[in-house]
């Protein structure tokens, strides 16, 4: 016997546990399968709509107004402008006030762990005073440990940028940090459970410790930023120690891969799904599907370590990704999606997959399932693979997240669309 | 499987002419290379292992697994003692987004450190010897439990055990039944019972009454025969319930705490009799069922990984966890429906070995189908004692900080009954937090067959 849901989703990052969320909104019983963690963990947190346009100008400023201009087959011109305004609408009510950005249409500029300035539509709140274009003298700060983070490189990359304010870094110890390759998690942790650490002044607890360290390299400057380790669970109240006992305002910037501001956003979802009622299963992969041979998917095969388990749906949403999260794959010959094997178009010949210059225009960030405007994939014929699957986030093709900086956008535009026609479909 | 059913390549179309000579030498230990590969190191393991998260010591699993497998193909390199701090989660296994097989790289690895780096002299050794041989110990205990349960509990036997073996003091060693689970199920009348009251149910179902499929046997490991007996009756109360024979098959430990220890020969010898035993149940038509769920994860995950007895492959295609089995092949939800139970307030933990068999949610999906009952889902943390990790006087501490999370959480619920699958995650529960816990098992018992007072 196969285990029933309403709406099932494979995939469970951004898009994924959006389109669940939407479907459930239809009142339908929604159930959303993950195999492996998601990419959400090496995301930086930013929900970028877009950044620059596919042929690279920018930064933009108003992402809405560009998105008129995008070409044909575009997952943002296949579900339209409108889509992407109610779908970050729908972000903004998950999030409440753990983001900010919804009070303009403009894009923020973010400061990144290099240096740079990202555009983007929303931001978790612990980056909210570091913007780039708030005119305010900055101390970033780096550890000797946390070798992703070069604050005085960053700080100068700022400045060279043309960053309206002066940007000073220091590279300092960690309080409480004792191996070089301590885990992300384990600075989270310190400042999360006020750990007790021994610094020169004695034991003392790990917010306080770090705010010493830091004060005594502050000067004049009104704001403070942080590599995004200022805690998980806890991480609005760490930050207003730290803003406390610093007298100025204190922000993250956000990191590579494994990212906190990330997997807090990943955590903010979850809870949304168990609010929502959704099922979750985790750990395990859909290896395989079964037709009702009327171009229905009848159910699908969850492989449990062996036991492979049916689950039917009426309708099913494809969130698997693309080829880092492996939505998407490649062998020698061929580029395919491994489920349901839909249609992804591809140069038969491996050396026109890429070109030369790394970061030239890469035909292969384009790879992706081409859907119709209900978001079902469709096959060489341009008819949809099957009547009940949808498509969405970095499982399509037509787009360079990357280079457009449009991912999170992706995933939040098409998983709404999805979600909601999936669960109204379903509630038929 | 004798010699003579030996699967052959015969029936492979077009291998006629093709006859494979061996190039290379037969390898001695297993290849893990194209595992290391995969690793790009994007460190999401780090960020789920919940020792790297509180113990300075230790490394965290992308060193363990693909870095100091590298570091290995140098001749001078001793596997790093830190090794032995991992306390056999597998969390990294389902946090990897490329495939690294992890946990496999780290039995090999804790295996070849017991092997070659530890002395056989050492209190540790043997400490971690008895730990992961608990099964050789228990059935002393079981035949004298007033005894065992007495003198475990005796202050003066935790000091001794503490200084001496350096087993955590502050614990409380678990009750030993006074009668066991195969005990009681002999005296009960065994399979043959088994048999007439699956029939009796199909019967009273309106379902045919000979059924040779409706059998199982039942891994019932070591906990549930010696310590939490009504774990292994609620399962064979349940099964019957639905009409299923239920066989019990002889059986040696799962070889979790010794893959664990770095045990691995101990593992291999308790795996062999397993497979053996198991292989001839599969042979007369029962599934494997487990109601533990480290048990499960075991058979399925490990034994494949790391050994190759004929018919492992088999146990591991034919092994199921006991609640997931009646999911998929009965209707347990709708069969749930409209039943009660006494208790209805629980906080649910999902221990780690279910999250890495996709089974996390499948206990609070199950118990929103009985009337009345509210279980919390006490979040996604470990509980920290992983097996015999906790048990160890210099991981006590690691093991309590590693639990708070979720002791905070059970204690924020409405609830004072918890829920989990695991038995060693049971004793962390009680242990932090003071309350009564349960088993799924004993919930379905409760609500399809009631409790009965004990059978005869």
């Amino acid at each position: 016997m196969a285990i029933e849901d309403d709406v099932l989703v494979i995939g469970g990052g951004l898009a994924g546990a959006t389109a669940a969320l939407t479907a459930a909104e239809e009142g339908v019983q929604v159930r959303l399968v993950t195999h492996k963690q998601s990419t959400l963990r090496h995301a930086s947190g930013l929900i970028d709509v877009l950044g620059y346009t596919p042929a690279g100008e920018g930064p933009i400023v108003d992402p809405f107004e560009a998105l008129a201009d995008l070409p044909e087959g575009h997952p943002y011109e296949r579900v339209g402008t409108e889509a992407v305004r109610e779908a970050l609408s729908f972000f903004d009510e998950i999030a409440g006030d753990a983001y900010s950005g919804g009070h303009t249409a403009s894009n923020a500029l973010v400061p990144t762990h290099g240096g740079t300035v990202k555009p983007t539509a929303r931001y978790p709140v612990s980056t909210a005073a570091g913007l780039a274009s708030v005119p305010e003298d900055t101390l970033l700060v780096g550890f000797e440990t946390l070798t992703d983070f070069d604050a005085p490189l960053a700080a100068s990359h700022l400045e060279a940028a043309g960053a309206p304010f002066s940007a000073r870094g220091v590279t300092l110890t960690f309080p409480g940090i004792v191996r070089d390759d301590a885990k992300i998690n384990r600075y989270a942790h310190l400042l999360d459970h006020e750990e007790t650490v021994q610094t020169g002044a004695g034991e003392t607890s790990a917010r306080e410790a770090l705010a010493a360290t830091v004060d005594a390299h502050l000067k004049d400057e009104s704001r403070v930023g942080f590599p995004a380790i200022l805690g998980d669970d806890h991480a609005a109240d760490v930050r207003a120690d730290l803003e406390d006992a610093l007298g100025v305002d204190v922000f993250e910037v956000p990191m590579g891969p494994p990212s906190l501001p990330g997997m807090r956003l990943e955590d903010m979802l979850y809870d949304a799904l168990g609010d929502a009622g959704v099922r979750v299963t985790s750990g395990v992969p859909v290896i395989d599907y079964e037709t009702d041979g009327n171009g229905a998917i009848e159910h699908v095969v969850v492989d449990r370590h062996g036991q492979e388990v049916p689950y039917r749906a009426e309708q099913y949403v494809l969130a698997t990704g693309g080829l880092v999260g492996k939505g998407v794959r490649s062998e020698r010959e061929r580029v395919f999606e491994p489920i349901f094997d839909c249609h992804i178009p591809h140069a038969a010949e491996r050396y026109d997959w890429f070109v030369e210059d790394v970061f030239g225009e890469q035909p292969y960030a384009r790879f992706g399932l081409v859907p119709d405007r209900e978001l079902r994939p469709l096959g060489e014929d341009d008819d949809p693979e099957f009547s009940n699957l949808r498509a969405v986030g970095g499982v399509l093709g037509g787009y360079d997240y990357a280079a457009e900086k449009s991912g999170a956008g992706v995933s939040l535009a098409t998983g709404y669309v999805a979600g909601e026609r999936a669960g109204t479909e379903a509630s038929r | 499987m004798s010699d003579a059913e030996q699967p052959t390549d015969d029936h492979v179309p077009g291998d006629d002419e093709f006859e494979p000579i061996q190039v290379f030498p037969e390898a001695e230990e297993m290849d893990l290379r194209p595992g290391a590969d995969n690793c790009y190191k994007c460190s999401t393991c780090d960020t789920n292992c919940p020792v790297a998260e509180v113990d300075d010591e230790f490394p965290g699993p992308k060193f363990q697994g693909p870095e100091q497998w590298r570091l290995k193909r140098q001749d001078d390199h001793d596997i790093d003692d830190s090794v032995m701090k991992c306390s056999n989660c597998m969390r990294c296994d389902s946090a990897c987004p490329s495939e690294v097989p992890l946990s496999q790289m780290h039995n090999t690895a804790r295996a070849e450190y017991v092997e070659e780096n530890m002395s056989k002299f050492s209190r540790e050794y043997w400490r971690n010897r008895m730990l992961s041989n608990y099964r050789q110990l228990a059935p002393l205990a079981a035949t004298f439990p007033r005894t065992a349960n007495f003198v475990m509990g005796l202050s003066v036997t935790k000091w001794m055990g503490e200084k001496v073996l350096g087993i955590a003091g502050d614990r409380d060693f678990p009750e030993f039944a006074k009668t066991t689970f195969r005990e009681w199920w002999a005296k009960r009348g065994g399979n043959a019972t088994s048999r007439e009251r699956a029939q009796e149910a199909r019967a009273e179902r309106g379902a045919e009454v000979q059924n040779e499929d409706k059998r199982i046997a039942y891994f019932h490991g070591c906990y549930s025969n010696y310590n939490t007996t009504e774990v292994g009756k609620a399962l064979v109360r349940v099964f019957e319930h639905f009409g299923y024979e239920v066989m019990i098959p002889e059986q040696a430990c799962s070889g979790t705490p010794m893959f664990a220890n770095g045990m691995l020969d101990d593992a291999r010898r308790a795996a062999e009799t397993n497979v053996r035993e198991l292989s001839a149940a599969i042979e007369d038509g029962a599934d494997i069922i487990a109601s533990c769920t480290s048990c499960s994860m075991s058979l399925r995950q490990e034994y494949p990984e790391l050994f190759d007895f004929d018919g492992t492959e088999d146990v591991a295609e034919n092994t199921w966890e006991a609640v997931e089995y009646l999911r998929v092949h009965e209707d347990l939800e709708g069969e749930l429906e409209g039943t009660q139970v006494d208790d209805t307030n629980f906080a649910y933990h999902a221990p780690c070995h279910s999250r890495n068999q996709g089974l996390d949610g499948q206990t609070m999906e199950v118990m929103s189908a009985i009337d009345g009952v509210e279980a919390e889902d006490v979040g996604d943390s470990c509980s920290g004692i992983s097996g015999t990790y906790g048990w160890k006087e210099e991981n006590y501490e690691t093991s309590m900080k590693i639990g708070e999370e979720m002791f905070d959480h059970m204690e924020d619920a409405e609830a004072t009954t918890g829920l989990t699958e695991c038995p060693t995650c049971s004793m962390q529960m009680e242990h932090g937090t003071g309350y009564e816990i349960q088993h799924t098992l004993q919930v379905l018992e409760a609500a399809l067959v009631g409790t009965e007072l004990e059978e005869a």
